[in-house]
């Protein structure tokens, strides 16, 4: 099978000032037809403008996005209109995201217009009930509604036009932990039902491990870890996604953990940007940290760009 | 008793009770952790024993007791004389809770000034800093809030709150905003400042999980009420209200993450019958 979305070499700098910001700093990722894929990272590692070069909100500074092997950062207006279709936006915050002087049928019906869809009212009650929304809400503006519904009229629109795949930025950010539940089951649900490709941008690990069988560790713009959500999470080989997992608050008791691995404190002013990024911050470091970092096929499928890696697997064996 | 006791609270908005005679005891040196969803009273039971009720709230029945003496009935505020030295408070978003004007050395400063420090300012705001474990804190304390990551700011936030040794913290949700990485850090800051001057602490979340971890007690608030309270081996052990287990459950550790197959053809069957969304 082929990938549905492969994203090659890609890079996306930010210039403030006189300094440049690796935003996105070499990513390839592929995501194949079904596939459920999570990308976790702190703030500033990346996630977010990732997701706005797969959905081509951004152009990026080299490298490509290919959507069914055609490149999308050159696509013609046409072809675009096609893609866009095809590949939906979730975002974080449906207040911000969702017009707030358009009442929830016209916020769905919108995307239906655009595409010159008929029958758009039949398909609209055919959404609506498919995110669980009941059809009282339609003449509600985005500021009357719950923060889970709120998400759900987001969904909603996204999925309207019937698309391929969705690109989800912290989808449950913005709510509280029983909505959460609610909104990770129908997201899996959906997923399951339509197909639907779907990469999730998070740094809630919880939701990346409900709804994704692949996970992506990204820090500072480039990849530290990949592989299958069950490996990231029970044996990670980055040190950097080791302090991660280990940071996860947990209810079982605290005697029976063993201590957590910390990141030593660092200074923001004296990042460097050679080498493994997160050498300045490790509590493992070693002299070939000052060169980039091999990436190491741990076990199949499973990578990690760390020194480290083989050494770490060996020692879990 | 010594300690911070709440002794049947209500606080009411107009005429509808939003904190239903609350009990609640924090004894010096121990964390006790409150958890509830959003609007379930929590943060207006915070406010209301540090004395920053918002205007339409009013305390109607109960009383707060600080270290033995009463600081607040419903005819009676005395919170003002013990705020900061007494009960201080730190708070969800920092970068909102900072004035975005002031450099943040002058708004530690502040806190020592209103609580009658007026010597060596500059040298006590550094100590304060770098207790938090800022680093470089004499060049930190002259930037302003937005120059600041989140986690930095919280640590302001919490320097403030310790600088006039209070016998009670009480932290609003303090790390909800921040990375996990940093979270862990700033919980672990609280536990140990905790640990060295005997201050008790009220961690109010709405993560089990953040609870379980650095609590010796928990209260489940829901709907205004402490419907169930415990040591926190107790509670996250055996949950006897629905709620509770619920929480519980959404954050319980599951020996193998959900394992799915990494491929799937779209037009083929789902895995096994769709996930119902629950209640």
């Amino acid at each position: 099978m082929r990938p549905l979305i492969e994203v090659r070499g890609l890079r996306k700098d930010y210039r403030r000032g006189g300094a440049v910001l690796h935003a996105v700093d070499g990513i390839d990722l592929a995501l194949m037809p079904g596939e459920a894929v999570g990308v976790i990272g702190e703030s500033g590692a990346g996630k977010s403008t990732l997701a706005r070069l797969i959905t081509r909100l951004e152009r990026p500074t080299s490298g490509g996005v290919f959507y069914q092997d055609t490149d999308v950062t050159s696509l013609s207006d046409r072809a675009l209109r096609r893609f866009r279709r095809e590949v939906q936006p979730v975002f974080q915050d449906p207040l911000t995201a969702l017009n707030p002087r358009w009442v929830v049928r016209r916020l769905i019906t919108e995307p239906l217009k655009i595409y010159g869809e008929r029958d758009a009212e039949r398909r609209v009650d055919e959404v609506l009930r498919d995110v669980g929304l009941g059809k009282d809400l339609m003449t509600r503006h985005p500021r009357d509604l719950s923060g889970g519904e709120r998400q759900r009229v987001a969904i909603a629109r996204a999925l309207v036009l019937r698309p391929s795949m969705l690109v989800l930025d912290e989808p449950t950010a913005s709510v509280d932990m029983a909505t959460k539940r609610t909104l990770l089951a129908l997201l899996n649900r959906l997923q399951s039902e339509h197909g639907l490709t779907c990469l999730y941008i998070s740094h809630d690990i919880r939701t990346i491990e409900e709804t994704c069988s692949r996970t992506i560790v990204m820090y500072r713009g480039r990849l530290a870890e990949e592989g299958p959500t069950t490996a990231i999470l029970s044996s990670p080989s980055h040190v950097y996604t080791q302090i991660l997992m280990s940071s996860i608050p947990r209810i079982d008791s605290a005697e029976t953990r063993p201590g957590r691995l910390r990141a030593r404190p660092f200074s923001r002013q004296h990042l460097p940007d050679t080498g493994c990024l997160f050498a300045h911050s490790c509590p493992r470091v070693q002299p070939e940290c000052a060169t980039d970092p091999p990436v190491v096929e741990v076990t199949p499928g499973h990578r990690a760009a760390c020194v480290l890696a083989d050494r770490a697997s060996d020692q879990s064996r | 008793m010594p300690g911070l006791e709440i002794d049947g609270l209500r606080v009411s908005i107009g005429g509808r009770d939003v904190v239903r005679a609350v009990d609640l005891h924090i004894a010096p040196g121990s964390c006790a952790g409150l958890v509830g969803e959003s609007g379930s009273g929590k943060s207006l039971l915070a406010l209301a024993s540090v004395g920053l009720l918002p205007r339409a709230a009013r305390v109607t029945a109960g009383r707060i007791i600080l270290g033995g003496d009463v600081t607040v009935t419903a005819d009676l505020d005395r919170t003002a004389k013990v705020r900061g030295s007494g009960i201080a408070m730190i708070f969800q978003s920092p970068r909102t809770a900072l004035n975005p004007l002031l450099r943040v050395g002058h708004q530690v400063g502040r806190v020592l000034r209103r609580n009658g420090q007026h010597a060596d300012l500059t040298r006590r705001c550094a100590e304060l800093l770098g207790a938090v474990g800022i680093l470089e804190p004499g060049k930190v304390a002259r930037l302003y809030p937005h120059e600041l990551s989140g986690g930095m700011c919280q640590r302001v936030m919490i320097a403030m709150g310790i600088a006039c040794e209070p016998q009670m913290l009480i932290a609003d949700e303090p790390t909800t905003a921040l990375d996990v990485t940093v979270q862990a850090d700033i919980l672990d800051l609280l536990d140990d400042i905790r640990s060295r001057t005997r201050m008790g602490m009220l961690l109010i979340s709405h993560d089990m999980s953040v609870v379980a971890e650095r609590c010796d007690s928990i209260s489940v608030m829901w709907r205004g009420a402490i419907v169930e309270a415990g040591t926190s081996r107790t509670v996250i052990g055996s949950p006897r209200h629905p709620f509770t287990a619920e929480l519980v459950r959404d954050v319980a550790h599951r020996p193998q993450p959900k394992d799915r197959p990494a491929q799937r053809s779209p037009a083929g069957p789902a895995d096994g019958p769709p996930t119902e969304a629950r209640g």
